[in-house]
């Protein structure tokens, strides 16, 4: 009875010990990921300009700066703007290329999906040196004005986009039932309505998750844009880094802040429409 | 409302016949099954009707116009998915109104016609419901009255039933056949359950292989099967299995039979388990009389399985009715076996 009684206590405390450990490590791992985020915001509100520990007080001026530097204004708008034409653009393309890959047997289907992916595995630097490279013969040989200008940028941004969305579209693809397009065939709707009526609202979550990923993607990205901007046209992340090689103030700790709150913002609407976790 | 004729149709894969020669003239507001195991070809036949599948040969007419070559979209067919196909994203209304919409019913008149489609199925009261809030009998009679707002020509049905548990089977069984009955809605359904086939059908086709075997109501399926396979798939059957020789069958077992329709050659003679009298008394001059000796009984509840041993080969299974206690027979009783000679007899089938 005793023998029956502790083994089973035992069993019970070791349950106890084996949560308690996963507990720990995912705390762990929670503090690992967010402690720069934390310590960025933190520094964002520091009172003195060069950061030193403990801090002498605290105070805002370091938004205020960051709000009124027109260069970070500036090139948060055009961010956002090569942002948001990028996802447009690569969701053109992803969409067919996720029907096409996920419906459609042809030779070189593989080939062609591999490649889609490819700039996710591509170095962001590698990628950007190519771009660049190809750009500038292009504007050569053809003298149309394409380096350095919008187009050329988005582009560029075009290509970070189209790997995760048709990731995430395919991925809502193959979970669709195809009988409720036959279905909505069968009551009359045309391939193109019945696409239209039945499949899109069916795939939105994973086009949402991949316009959404495919947005962050540009709107961070920094390795790319470097080989593609021009002076007087910056975006945001090399907007930062060209105010580090001058300055470590908190400026770049406020305006890192306020790019996180966007990037939260856009997260939360997002997922008001579509519960993004059942895609990602 | 609207006739079906299938001429001479057929779906080939390559080699694989899915469908071959299948021709069938369904009048108008008839309750047609197609009856068979799967990939007999009867979801094949229907998915021609409903223009999902191309034919390789043959014709496929509705209401007097060949629609063979027309998609889907442009035939006036309400199938019924077998996993019932609702958009998950629309209300039960919006639903029943994609087919109305579709046929550019005048955005007036919507509303009163998916409200008179949901009466139909007595599911008015969840209009605004989603798909998903609905259990799977509630799901499937939407699907149905979505398959009928639009008045389409004909009706298809597949495998209705076949995910609704066994109670809630019988009951929509009855509801969709009077459906059926009083819209006089010409209908086609497939099924792979015969009792599904006998109580719901007008007519029913047998299909095997990609062909049908056999055309029918109800009663000449099951009293006058063609063949081993539809007397086997269609109710129950004892098989007796034998040859002619001078116009009278012997079994393999030694067994003579007297049968009203005569063969040449390899044969078999179908048992309808109820038809088996048994007794223990001496032969009646009803039909064929033989003694046997109980092999095993199976208890069903109104009616008691005795299977009786002929001979070494020939056995047969006798129905009969549980009258109480001390009806009928034990294990090793030595009993009369009766059964009359209108009995179905077939040549034997290739092996």
């Amino acid at each position: 009875m005793s023998t029956a009684g502790s083994s089973l206590g035992g069993m019970f405390s070791n349950r106890r010990l084996g949560r308690w450990t996963l507990n720990a490590f995912a705390t762990l791992a929670f503090v690992f990921a967010l402690l720069p985020l934390i310590f960025v915001t933190w520094l964002s509100f520091y009172e003195q300009e060069i950061p030193s520990f403990p801090p002498t007080g605290y105070s805002l001026q370091w938004y205020a700066r960051a709000i009124a530097n027109e260069r970070f204004i500036d090139a948060f708008f055009l961010s956002a703007q090569v942002g948001l034409v990028a996802t447009a653009i690569g969701l053109l393309v992803a969409i067919p290329a996720s029907i096409a890959l996920t419906r459609y047997a042809f030779t070189g289907r593989g080939a062609i999906n591999n490649l889609l992916l490819m700039p996710l595995v591509i170095p962001g630097i590698v990628l950007g040196f190519s771009l660049y490279i190809f750009q500038v013969e292009t504007t050569i040989a053809t003298e149309l004005p394409i380096m350095g200008s919008f187009w050329g940028l988005v582009f560029g941004h075009v290509l970070l986009v189209i790997p995760w969305s048709v990731r995430l579209i395919t991925a809502s693809l193959i979970g669709f039932d195809r009988t409720l397009e036959e279905a909505a065939m069968n009551l009359g709707a045309d391939p193109f309505t019945a696409f239209r009526r039945v499949t899109v609202p069916g795939i939105l979550p994973g086009i949402v998750a991949g316009a959404m990923f495919g947005f962050v993607s540009s709107f961070g990205n920094l390795e790319v844009s470097l080989f593609l901007v021009v002076p007087g046209q910056t975006t945001l992340p090399i907007a930062i880094l060209q105010y580090l090689e001058w300055k470590i103030d908190p400026t770049i700790a406020a305006i890192s802040v306020l790019q996180i709150l966007i990037i939260i913002a856009a997260m939360l609407i997002t997922d008001r429409f579509v519960r993004i976790s059942r895609v990602v | 409302m609207a006739g079906v004729k299938l001429q001479g149709l057929s779906k080939h894969y390559g080699d694989f016949q899915a469908a071959e020669d299948v021709t069938l003239d369904i009048v108008d507001g008839e309750f047609l099954v197609l009856l068979g195991p799967s990939g007999c070809g009867k979801t094949t036949t229907l998915r021609m009707i409903a223009g999902f599948i191309e034919p390789t040969t043959g014709t496929v007419t509705i209401g007097g116009a060949d629609v063979t070559r027309l998609p889907p979209w442009k035939r006036s067919t309400g199938l019924v998915f077998q996993n019932y196909a609702l958009f998950p994203h629309m209300t039960v209304a919006q639903n029943v109104a994609f087919g109305l919409e579709m046929h550019k019913v005048p955005k007036a008149e919507i509303g009163s016609k998916v409200a008179t489609a949901l009466d139909l199925v007595q599911l008015g009261h969840l209009a605004d419901r989603y798909p998903r809030q609905m259990s799977g009998g509630q799901q499937q009679r939407v699907a149905l009255a979505r398959a009928l707002a639009f008045q389409p020509d004909v009706l298809l049905l597949d495998e209705p039933l076949s995910n609704l548990d066994a109670k809630l089977r019988h009951e929509v069984r009855h509801q969709i056949r009077s459906l059926q009955q009083r819209l006089g809605i010409t209908t086609v359904m497939v099924t792979h359950d015969q009792e599904e086939a006998l109580t719901m059908a007008d007519r029913m086709v047998v299909m095997k292989d990609g062909r049908i075997q056999q055309l029918g109501t109800q009663r000449e399926l099951y009293d006058d099967p063609t063949s081993e396979f539809v007397a086997s798939f269609v109710g129950r059957s004892s098989f007796i299995k034998g040859r002619f020789s001078g116009g009278r069958f012997v079994s393999h077992g030694g067994l003579a039979v007297e049968t009203e329709r005569r063969l040449t050659g390899e044969a078999v003679v179908a048992l309808r388990p109820e038809r088996i009298h048994l007794g223990a008394d001496a032969a009646s001059d009803a039909g064929n009389t033989y003694r046997g000796r109980v092999e095993s009984i199976s208890y069903l509840g109104s009616s008691i399985d005795v299977e009786v041993k002929l001979n070494e080969i020939d056995s047969v299974i006798a129905q009969v009715v549980n009258k109480g206690r001390d009806s009928g027979a034990s294990v090793g009783d030595e009993v009369s076996v009766t059964f009359p000679r209108d009995v179905p007899v077939f040549a034997a089938s290739p092996a």
